[in-house]
């Protein structure tokens, strides 16, 4: 399936693009993803530890299972205000 | 519109006539405005960077989070992203209510939780450099402390999936549970 990947700050500048559209595997969980991604892009690595998951502009668990057309996001620690 | 994120410029007035309402007897204004310091660094600019259809959405949760404990009238919250100069408003938050007492509070806690829960970051740009803001860390400063200190071996290492478990399931409890399970 099919889902569409979102990131922010320095999770953006470590992956090098804003957006990714990615093929994975149907039983996909959110964090198996990520495990993917930081896989894909080892410089998010460092990051890891401190970045959360957003499915669907809503704040997930990692064992959250994705979903076709799922829009999933790296969200690091927030800085706003 | 109550909750927006936006690259313009940040009119508080614009929002309190939004929020007007006959009943209310108080309004409180907050803007979070551009410092032209951060620590023991001469800011020149900050940029901001949201994921903006998810930070209204979290600014609506926020709003209902409030409703739940204080007995205020409307609330509004609109964060500016893109490069803002010094001086300049980032955010505003306007609280309505009929009297003062938790229009205040609400405003005090509002702001809290925005900084703890909303997709937004920013920036610093300094004369001589530049370095996101995550959380209470500057990414600049935590690289370089991580380039300069070799990894020490832990007595109990976490698998790496144990400690994304862990932390996550931490700020989901701060993040998630305090606004909708208290």
């Amino acid at each position: 399936m099919r889902v569409h990947t979102r990131f922010f700050a320095s999770a953006r500048d470590a992956v090098g693009t804003r957006e990714l559209d990615l093929e994975v595997p149907a039983d996909t969980t959110a964090g198996a993803l990520l495990d993917r991604l930081i896989s894909d892009y080892p410089k998010l690595a460092g990051h890891a530890k401190t970045l959360r998951m957003a499915v669907n502009e809503a704040y997930t668990d990692l064992s959250h299972p994705l979903n076709e057309g799922d829009e999933v996001a790296l969200i690091p620690p927030v800085s706003g205000g | 519109m109550l909750f927006k994120v936006t690259e313009d410029v940040l009119d508080p007035r614009e929002l309190e006539k939004e929020l007007d309402k006959p009943e209310n007897g108080a309004v409180v204004t907050f803007q979070g405005v551009v410092r032209d310091n951060s620590r023991g660094r001469t800011v020149s600019y900050l940029e901001y960077d949201a994921y903006a259809p998810m930070a209204t959405k979290v600014m609506a949760q926020i709003a209902e989070e409030i409703r739940a404990k204080w007995p205020v009238t409307d609330i509004g919250i609109w964060h500016r992203t893109g490069r803002l100069e010094i001086g300049e408003a980032s955010l505003l938050v306007v609280v309505t209510s009929g009297h003062r007492k938790e229009a205040f509070e609400a405003c005090h806690h509002c702001v809290d939780r925005i900084k703890e829960i909303v997709p937004v970051w920013k920036k610093e740009v300094w004369d001589n450099g530049e370095s996101w803001v995550e959380g209470d860390v500057m990414v600049a400063d935590r690289d370089a402390c991580a380039e300069e200190t070799p990894a020490k071996p832990k007595r109990k290492r976490l698998t790496k999936e144990e400690k994304m478990k862990v932390d996550h399931e931490a700020f989901l409890r701060s993040a998630i549970s305090s606004a909708f399970l208290t």
